[in-house]
């Protein structure tokens, strides 16, 4: 925000900056996108923006093309036309500047199997360029349900509380911008309140979010969009 | 730079957490070199010329055995686009992988040569000749060999194609390889096979990292 500040000094844009943000450049754009699997069109013409506190809930059938869309917002797939803008910008100018505001969990939860909770929080720390010192790692453990599990390995955790520990990784992630495909499958009632609480958090602090899910969102500022 | 180191503290990690399958690799090729001088019998003067070649085949075939471990891992449990979309340059995490990959595939084959070198009678001149060429050789069958592992990622099946894939380019590394150690047991200049082999690993090191990046974005596409 003090970047903004330092290169855009004219006294109208400092007007309305305030500390929970409601920044116009920080935003997700896409113009146009077709996505082609196979012979299928998928969709065409797709345009979409989000501003910063805000929550775009991605809705379908199954096999029309959510998590499709996803991972053509991540930059993981090209759109077969279109482009995705992320602050004014098409994301493949400057991936590695995305990707460092974007924090993607798929289906699978990328956790390796033989390292423990921990060890996977810091070790993604230690790629995504995030400080993270062990009491913090562990507080975000704690804080979704896994205290006294956080030196067993991964494969002795279950589906559920695998999700716990991306619950803890999007905690200490530090991204602007989440992108989550079916974030509360395998999860207990109280994780997800818990996951809804954090995604409430994410965005009351200026962050963005988009997810795909086939249960009833109860989190403020959701724009649905129905592929 | 902390990124490449991060990863290779990552896989060292993982493979320290499942043993048995990295030490396949390094028995695999303690056996076959052993078989060799059981099979063939007690003749110095043979198993001394026949010692280079099969040190050097066991070792691309050891290497082969964990190959596919490099990538396939974490392509099947999504690691693999979590690196693709972290803030760092690509290359710099899959040459972080193929330098854990040398560590802990090739540097064992270095470390063995000498003892598996005795059962051949070979003198101790050939000895550092042997380990100083698996020394430059055996990193070149990492970056190759991880162009296979990246392009069979996925596929069924994928571990037959990507030994007819890469084995043909393991050729030049065996015969300057072997060469080198059976020149110098004839008395010949090593330095050609030598040079040889350097220039194979800088310029498997400029090349390959970027055309197995190219490939793992295209496998996780």
């Amino acid at each position: 925000m003090h970047a903004v500040l330092r290169f855009k000094p004219q006294p109208y844009m400092t007007a309305n900056i305030s500390p929970t943000s409601s920044n116009p450049a920080m935003a997700l754009e896409a113009r146009g996108l077709c996505c082609v699997r196979g012979e299928r069109q998928l969709f065409a013409g797709l345009s979409l923006s989000l501003t910063a506190g805000h929550c775009l809930h991605v809705r379908g059938e199954n096999g029309v093309g959510k998590t499709s869309l996803l991972r053509i917002l991540t930059g993981l797939s090209k759109p077969e036309s279109g482009e995705v803008r992320w602050n004014n910008e098409a994301i493949s100018v400057d991936p590695i500047a995305y990707h460092r505001e974007l924090l993607f969990l798929g289906h699978k939860d990328a956790l390796k199997e033989d390292l423990t909770a921990l060890e996977n929080l810091q070790m993604y720390a230690a790629l995504d360029d995030v400080a993270l010192p062990d009491e913090k790692a562990l507080a975000a453990l704690w804080r979704f349900g896994l205290r006294g599990r956080e030196n067993l390995p991964v494969n002795c955790l279950s589906a559920g509380q695998k999700r716990r520990v991306l619950m803890a990784r999007m905690l200490t992630r530090q991204a602007r911008l989440w992108i989550l495909d079916e974030p509360f499958n395998a999860l207990d009632l109280q994780a997800v309140q818990e996951l809804q609480d954090l995604i409430g958090e994410h965005l009351s602090t200026g962050g963005l979010v988009v997810l795909t899910s086939h249960q009833v969102v109860s989190i403020s500022n959701v724009q649905v969009l129905e592929l | 730079m902390n990124a490449m180191f991060a990863i290779i503290h990552r896989d060292l990690l993982l493979v320290m957490r499942r043993k048995s399958e990295v030490l396949t690799a390094v028995f695999f090729f303690v056996v076959v070199t052993s078989l060799f001088p059981l099979g063939i019998g007690a003749d110095p003067a043979l198993l001394k010329k026949i010692a280079p070649g099969v040190i050097w085949v066991a070792a691309l075939l050891s290497t082969l055995l964990g190959l596919h471990r490099m990538f396939a891992a974490d392509y099947q449990d999504g690691a693999l686009e979590q690196l693709a979309l972290s803030p760092q340059p690509m290359v710099l995490l899959v040459a972080g992988k193929i330098i854990a990959h040398w560590i802990v595939c090739g540097l064992p084959l270095v470390v063995l040569a000498p003892i598996i070198g005795i059962q051949f009678d070979l003198d101790a001149d050939s000895l550092y000749v042997l380990m100083a060429t698996l020394l430059l050789g055996t990193p070149v069958l990492s970056l190759l060999g991880s162009i296979g592992a990246a392009l069979t990622l996925g596929l069924r099946g994928g571990s037959v194609l990507m030994s007819l894939l890469i084995l043909p380019l393991y050729i030049p590394v065996l015969i300057f390889g072997a060469g080198a150690v059976y020149a110098n047991s004839v008395g010949l200049n090593t330095s050609g096979h030598f040079s040889l082999l350097g220039a194979l690993l800088i310029l498997a090191l400029a090349f390959v990292p970027w055309v197995s990046t190219a490939a793992v974005k295209i496998a996780i596409e």
